[in-house]
């Protein structure tokens, strides 16, 4: 193949290259800017996410290749991507009080966190093993450097390292498993991998053997039981700003990433990954939400509720189906735009430099700010899966996918589990309610309006987008089916 | 079994037993070694795939560039002076073990060299477009691989700001460094006073 890089490939490939240039620039700029003034950062970040996600849906015909075929933009990758910006830009906008508090407040964390993002949107993007591994990397080095952004806390270098051994462990399996597929089917390209991979084939074993490290490698990404043992230390040791990143968009980035990988790529070995994901789905419900059970912190919670949430994820894609994929997108997508919520109500009630990620710190908080508790108790139970809520139409959807692929007793565990999951949801919601407060007083709200106006919507958002989830779900469906 | 694929299976089994012995050793220096060894016999087994121009990358690299930093800073980390000055004596058996084993190495490329001739392999796509391997990396990366290779640009960028982010600290308020633009920016006025003052006579006391 020989390659000549002309206008409509850059055409194309226009919203990773604006972003790219926008993060170059906010890092010059960030430079020049007294730390009085470093909103303007924020608000140039902010700027940059919008524009590229304007850039992202520019109607495009039908699925275009660039790059040798390298770069694919279809309608998942737009929708992902769009996904991507806009929690990312949820993500900032609550990461500001914050940062500002425990003088975080530095250009590095926006940088950072912008080229987190094009990595995310370049895996959105990839048709070819090597790209796919580039942006996760890409990710993955920037959440990293995040992680470990408040250098004086041991609890956070702790998570750092902890993240950046057991992520580099997940690469190497994830590059092994590539390197034999590549072995197996000679081409790094998803298109011929999947042409090779649906013939009869006398490699098939080696084949086998890399779609199983492949699926080991993104289950760690993805944070499924048994690879889930990073999430919990790194969820409760890195600043709730970072946390709050970590939990929303680059979930949607591993679905994209199983997406590609499973679908485009490794779509005949179906039967072989299906087995594999049924079982790590089973386990990350079962671990996720009966360890969940036992936290009193937080934000450990929340990571083991992650696991469980991973473990519906994992339903949808286990079916293979059309409206599996389609299912578990729909999912990804509302997880991270719930966990956003929380994460940001956690932001909320963490003042003066204290954390918030205690249960107990939640006690009796319909006393002193009804608003507040109420979205709190729209995220538990949109979390919980309570009808009307989003989270009941994403369990919906991916119970169906499973049951309409066959996989009758997986949709039954992830039933029963959803049920014993509703349990420590329930828990925050009765500790805000009926609990005596610890502290009367109504608590100070952050004077940055644009972080409460958002927090309200996106708390809105979980129960509207539940009652009017018609469009979303078309829009996952149309864009799912190959 | 072809005498290629003998090579092969040597040169692998050598590496992944010293890769083993990089994560198990105590010793870090010999860890170190050991990765020596471990890239050299990566790179025989790229030069049997005749992929020179990778082989030769990787020593020249990894072996010459990086491992002897790698080593420099393993044994400046053991800042106690008499081990840093028995270190050569102590290390120089294994040191020789390793160059051994890529004598060994080398020796027996050279040999299935002479033996086999050097006609290319089945499939290779630089004989094929009858360029050298060096240009036809070049040609792939910065065309087919264009993508890729400036996104890996980029990650490197990221690990730049990563790493300055993590480790540079600005100066503490009450540090007494010296700024040199400061230093030179002084004049006269800012250092010199000149006092006036009456002319006075003092009395010399003479011997008492």
């Amino acid at each position: 193949m020989n390659v000549n890089v002309g206008m409509a490939d850059l055409m194309s490939l226009a919203p990773e290259l604006f972003l790219l240039g926008a993060a170059l620039s906010i890092l010059m700029i960030d430079l020049f800017v007294s730390q009085q003034r470093r909103g303007l950062t924020h608000f140039l970040s902010l700027l940059a996410l919008v524009l590229t996600a304007i850039l992202t849906l520019r109607p495009h015909t039908e699925e275009i290749r660039v790059f040798g075929g390298m770069f694919v933009r279809d309608g998942a990758a737009d929708l992902l991507k769009v996904a991507m910006l806009v929690t990312m830009a949820a993500v900032f906008v609550y990461a500001k009080p914050y940062l500002r508090d425990r003088g975080l407040f530095v250009g590095e964390f926006y940088v950072l966190a912008l080229f987190g993002t094009l990595g995310m949107m370049l895996m959105a993007s990839s048709a070819n093993l090597l790209l796919l591994y580039l942006g996760l990397e890409l990710l993955a080095l920037s959440s990293y450097a995040l992680v470990a952004l408040n250098r004086d806390s041991s609890l956070s270098s702790e998570a750092a390292m902890k993240y950046f051994v057991l992520g580099a462990l997940a690469s190497g399996m994830l590059l092994y498993g590539m390197s034999m597929v590549y072995g197996a089917t000679g081409s790094l390209d998803f298109g011929s991998i999947h042409g090779a991979a649906s013939l009869a084939y006398e490699n098939r074993n080696l084949l086998v053997l890399g779609v199983t490290f492949i699926v080991v490698g993104t289950a760690f990404k993805l944070g499924a039981a048994p690879f889930h043992m990073w999430l919990p230390d790194v969820y409760e040791g890195s600043p709730t700003a970072v946390t709050l990143f970590l939990a929303s968009a680059p979930k949607i980035a591993a679905f994209a990433m199983a997406y590609r990988l499973l679908g485009d790529a490794l779509g005949p070995m179906a039967l072989e990954w299906q087995q594999m994901l049924a079982v790590l789905a089973v386990l990350s419900l079962a671990i996720g939400n009966l360890a969940a059970i036992m936290q009193t912190n937080l934000k450990r919670m929340l990571a083991y509720s992650t696991v469980s949430h991973i473990g519906f994820l994992l339903l949808g894609l286990a079916s293979g189906t059309n409206d599996g994929f389609a299912a578990s997108m729909f999912y990804a997508i509302t997880y991270a735009i719930g966990a956003a919520a929380a994460f940001g109500l956690i932001i909320l009630l963490a003042r003066n430099g204290r954390e918030a990620d205690q249960i107990a710190d939640f006690s009796g908080l319909n006393q002193r700010n009804p608003w507040y508790a109420l979205l709190m108790l729209m995220v538990m139970a949109s979390m919980a899966g309570v009808p009307i809520w989003v989270g009941f139409v994403a369990k919906l959807a991916v119970l169906k996918a499973a049951v309409g692929a066959g996989l009758l007793w997986l949709a039954i565990v992830g039933a029963v589990f959803a049920v014993i999951g509703a349990f420590y949801y329930l828990r925050v919601i009765k500790v805000m309610y009926f609990d005596p407060p610890a502290d009367p007083e109504p608590f100070a709200l952050p004077d940055d309006r644009p972080f409460r106006i958002l927090l309200s919507i996106n708390g809105l958002a979980l129960l509207g987008l539940g009652i009017f989830a018609g469009p979303l779900w078309a829009w996952c469906l149309e864009v799912a089916s190959r | 079994m072809s005498i290629e694929l003998a090579l092969f299976w040597f040169f692998a089994a050598i590496a992944t037993g010293a890769a083993v012995g990089v994560i198990s050793v105590r010793n870090s220096v010999h860890a170190a070694l050991l990765l020596v060894l471990t890239f050299f016999s990566v790179a025989c087994v790229w030069l049997l795939a005749k992929a020179e121009f990778l082989a030769i990358a990787l020593v020249l690299v990894y072996v010459g560039a990086v491992m002897v930093l790698f080593l420099f800073v393993v044994m400046m980390l053991d800042i106690r002076t008499d081990i840093v000055r028995e270190g050569f004596a102590r290390y120089l058996p294994f040191a020789i073990l390793v160059a051994v084993a890529m004598l060994v190495e080398m020796l027996a490329l050279i040999g299935w060299r002479r033996m086999s001739g050097v006609e290319a392999p089945a499939v290779d796509p630089a004989a094929a477009a009858g360029v050298s391997h060096t240009e036809w990396i070049g040609q792939a990366l910065f065309t087919d691989y264009l993508l890729p290779f400036e996104i890996a640009a980029v990650i490197l960028t990221v690990a730049i700001i990563a790493a300055i982010a993590l480790t540079l600290r600005p100066r503490k308020a009450g540090s007494k460094a010296q700024d040199p633009g400061r230093q030179v920016l002084v004049r006269k006025e800012d250092r010199l006073r000149v006092v006036k003052m009456p002319a006075e006579r003092v009395e010399s006391e003479g011997g008492r």
